[in-house]
This record gives C-alpha cells, structure tokens and sequence, in this order.
C-alpha cells in the first residue's frame, strides 16, 4: 500500500474555475520523502491542503494511509502532521504551551514521543518559557516541526518548510529530514528551492497545476534531452546576447558565475559555439560540456 | 560629491544590551549591483532600516545618497525605492491605480505620473492589463511591476529585501535582467537574497555574520579568499563560525 495516492485530483477556484491543480495522479511510498517542486501559483499548497483534509477536491480522489481524504477525514487528521508554509502556532503561547497544547490535542504527551523530537527540541529548550511570536525565524520553523510531531504521524506534510531560510538553516532543516525518514516516516514536502531537489527521493516538478516531470531526480538529470555546456564570464548580459542573437537553436541563460548553453546537437555543434564567443568575447573562452541540475531541467521543461 | 552613494563608518545599533549590527563600514558607487548576504538573524534587516533612514543608529556614521542617516532622514527616503516581498503593491488596486499612488508618494507630477506610467506599462507588456486588480496577477508579474514601480521616481538607490523569492527560475532571471538595466542607467542596486547563484550576479557582495560584516568584494574574490569553487561554500565557512544562535 503506498502512503499517499492520487487519482485525478483537480482543484479549481473562483467563478472563472481557475485551475490550481489539474487531474493529478501520482503515489507516494511509504518512508519516501517526496518532493513538490514549484514556484508559488504551481499548485503545491491548494494539494497540501485536500491530503491533509483541509479542502475538498472538485474532482478526483486521493488516499492517505490507506484512508479516503473525504470520507475518513477525521481519522486522517489523527494520524498525520501538517505544517503549513505560514507560521500557524500560537504566538501569545510559549514554546512549551504551544507543544503541550499539541500534544494533548493529539490526546499524547510531551514525554510519549519526546524521542522523536528530542533531538530538534533540545535547541529550541533554552527558549522554553519564550512566547512562539518572540522567536526567530529559524526557531519559530523548528518549533512547527516538532508540533507536527508530537503524535508521531505515519505520513508528514510539510509545505515550504524552508521558504526564505538562510542556505545553512535550511541545510541543517535537510539533515533532520533524513533521520526522520530514518525512523519510517513517510514525508511530502514542498520547496521553491530546485537545489533542494536532490535530497528527495523523487520528485514532480509542478507549475500552473501541472505536474512536469515525476521521478526519481537522477533520472529526471538523465532525461535532459539536450546537450548542455557552461561558459565563466566576467560580462554575464554581453555573452546572453551574443549568444541569443546567434542562433534560436541554443536556450542560454545565467547561472552563478556561468553562463549555461542548452542546445540540440544535431542543429548546433559545440565547436561552432566555441568559435561565436571567441570571435566576439575573448580568445580564451572555453565552454565544457556538464550534467544539467535540476534547475536546468526546470527551466527546460518550461520551456518546452 | 563623489560617486559614493552609500558610506557607512562604523555603523551600529544596539537594542538594550544586544549589538544588532556591529560597527559595519562599507561604501558602495554609483550604479553598483551590490548584494547584502547574511544568515537570518546576523543584522540584514536592521542595518537596513538604517539606511533608508527609517532606524536611528545607535553610533557611528553613515551617508545614503550624500545625506546622513541621523539628521536627513526625509530627504533618504525621497531619494530611495524600496520593494520587498512582503510588502509592495497594493492587491485592492488595479496596475495603473498602484502607478498613480506611489507616483504621488514619491512627488512626481500628474503629467510625469502618466508619461512615466505609460512607459512602464508598455514595456513589461501589461498595457492591456492596467485597469487589472494587482492581486489577479501571477506573482512574476507583480514583482516586475513592484520592481518598476518601486524606480518609477528614478531613485539613486533601490533597496530590494528578498524580491525573487518563491517566483519560478526563468521569471527570476527576466527579473534580473530588469535589475541590469536600472544598473546600466545608474540606479544603484542593494539586494538582499537566499539564492546563491543570484549572488553570483551582483557586482559585489558583503557576508554578514553575528551584526559584522566579515568579507566584502567580487564573488571572483571571495571565491578566492575562501577557496571555495561557489558561493554557497563562501557561505558556509563564513555562517558556520556564527555565535548568534537562529
């Protein structure tokens, strides 16, 4: 039995139907952690929201843990966790208010699944007695964690759990992922961030309520059907428009220090692009092939 | 006046015993894309309030477009823009009732208001679409449009808290591309950003750790002096000797 299912789930909002998500199908193993990746208006929260039993598809089903998101609602939300992407505790409540309060909601204590927490609560404890509101960012999002679970889900959802955390939070929030994963949780999670990507599982890459790509990230990197090289340069916009003015054949766009050239082969050589920049930036230039990330992927299949 | 447009001397601000920002001393020139990195927690956001004239130092001393950031603080905020994802346009108005509105707060006239207005329609592609609520709009359009409405008075500096954040990567690299024009035409550019590849892109940037700044140059530099093959490692061996816990 997979942990989440998905059958044609569609969502749309407002008179105009707008779609926010569009007849998805997909499943999620139990102890995966799966990854939604989009930018904002892709989908990723209207979809957290109907598997956690928060709003109701227009069509479709899905099943989580083996249960209706319709019709077993109420046993769902007893066996999952939630964090959504706003900040959702309590403020005027401390800490430990906020992760007693859930607790007991969840009809546990502190002290049952502290064994599971206990490891992210352990930095969040000298604040113990400080209100929720007063925290800092990177406190208030671990503070969210350890409420989502204190009940110990089966399945944990976690939606845009790192939106604007610094790059060394959000590598540590990574590192507790992986051994809550460890301890067979099954885990969603959402991020705008594409070099997140790669500590998924697998992942769908969704935008405007579609899903893109669904797969392991290796295989999505192997399925990048171009070839693609990357140039330094010191004058990013000069090279972007040499290069777009030579040919529609080849998509280049910045990416840190480089430049990256996407191009199909059999319109473009490599040697030719080698040939355009040395004429026209320098003599040194020298593009190298590299294995696309899932940036490029992305940005392909936007393309597309 | 030099071209220094931004010049700080041991800039700080202390909230009761608690340093903030940390004798920070830096000067940016004119039409520099300059980029303000730091973890959450290290001081970004109070030393920026100083600089756009809204937080008064607690010592030290700082210039922003030739006007000090203790007795000036007006004339800042006239010569400034400013645009964050948080706040920026107004959702309840449509695109040329925002033009109008800010146009008015920056104290541009009505006929340059509707010049101007004109101007920034056509060229991001929304001249249909001006009598259109602000929050009808997908999000990569609202950040360009909060982008240029936020230069609309041609400032000489526009200060952008996060502005990329959550849109999908091609939209952020057309919003790039309009932060290289404002460049070109001498609006100095500071921006703060989690995406190291965007550091990548600034002509310089400052790391902030624990309300100092402890490295400043051209990511060229700091990729050398760290010896670190991207700015995410930069990065990392910077924050990771960080006292402040976030």
């Amino acid at each position: 039995m997979s942990a989440i299912e998905v059958k044609g789930i569609s969502k749309w909002y407002g008179k105009q139907k707008q779609i926010a998500v569009n007849s998805l199908t997909f499943e999620v193993k139990k102890g995966e952690v799966f990854g939604l990746i989009g930018p904002d208006g892709a989908g990723k929260t209207s979809l957290f929201r109907i598997l956690t039993t928060l709003l109701l598809p227009d069509s479709g089903n899905a099943r989580v843990d083996g249960l209706d998101v319709v019709k077993d609602f109420r046993e769902i939300r007893n066996r999952i966790g939630y964090m959504p992407g706003r900040f959702s505790l309590y403020q005027d409540l401390t800490v430990e208010e906020n992760l007693n309060f859930f607790a007991t909601i969840f009809g546990t204590s502190i002290e049952e699944n502290y064994n599971l927490i206990r490891e992210i609560y352990i930095q969040l404890e000298p604040f113990k007695e400080r209100r929720a509101g007063k925290l800092s960012g990177g406190m208030k999002q671990k503070l969210a964690l350890c409420c989502a679970l204190i009940h110990k889900p089966t399945v944990l959802f976690l939606d845009e759990p790192t939106t604007g955390v610094d790059p060394v939070s959000r590598k540590e929030f990574w590192e507790m992922l992986g051994r809550l994963k460890d301890q067979g949780i099954t885990i969603m999670v959402s991020t705008p961030y594409m070099d997140e990507a790669a500590k998924c599982d697998r992942i769908a890459l969704i935008q405007k309520g579609d899903i893109l790509a669904i797969d392991t990230p290796e295989n999505i990197i192997n399925s990048f059907p171009e070839k693609l090289y990357r140039v330094q340069t010191e004058d990013t916009g000069r090279m972007l428009k040499i290069l777009s003015e030579y040919s529609s054949g080849l998509y280049a766009y910045a990416s840190g220090e480089y430049v990256h050239i996407a191009f199909n082969d059999n319109l473009i050589s490599p040697q030719e692009i080698t040939i355009v920049l040395r004429e026209h930036i320098s003599s040194e230039v020298s593009p190298e092939e590299i294995r696309p990330n899932i940036e490029d992927c992305f940005i392909h299949l936007l393309r597309a | 006046m030099n071209d220094k447009v931004i010049e700080t001397d041991e800039l700080t601000k202390k909230f009761g015993s608690f340093t903030a920002v940390d004798k920070i001393s830096f000067s940016i020139e004119k039409g520099e894309i300059f980029g303000f990195l730091g973890a959450n927690g290290a001081g970004k956001t109070t030393a920026m309030k100083m600089l756009c004239g809204l937080s008064k130092p607690t010592s030290g001393k700082a210039k922003v477009g030739g006007f000090d950031v203790y007795t000036q603080t007006e004339s800042i905020k006239k010569n400034i823009g400013y645009m964050s994802q948080k706040f920026s346009l107004y959702e309840d108005l449509n695109i040329m009732e925002n033009i109008t509105f800010y146009g008015g707060i920056y104290g541009l006239s009505s006929k340059e208001i509707k010049m101007r207005g004109e101007a920034l329609v056509e060229k991001l592609g929304l001249k249909n679409e001006t009598k259109k609520m602000v929050a009808s709009l997908p999000l990569g359009w609202k950040q360009k449009l909060a982008f240029s409405v936020a230069i609309l008075h041609e400032p000489k500096i526009v200060f952008l808290d996060e502005p990329t954040g959550g849109v999908d990567p091609v939209t952020r690299r057309q919003f790039w591309n309009l932060i290289y024009e404002a460049a070109q035409r001498g609006i100095t550019v500071f921006l703060t950003t989690h995406y190291m590849d965007e550091a990548e892109y600034c002509d310089r940037i400052s790391i902030m750790v624990d309300g100092r700044i402890d490295a400043i140059g051209t990511p060229g530099q700091l990729r050398e002096a760290f010896k670190a093959t991207n700015m995410d490692e930069v990065f990392y061996s910077l924050a990771r000797g960080a006292k402040r816990s976030e």
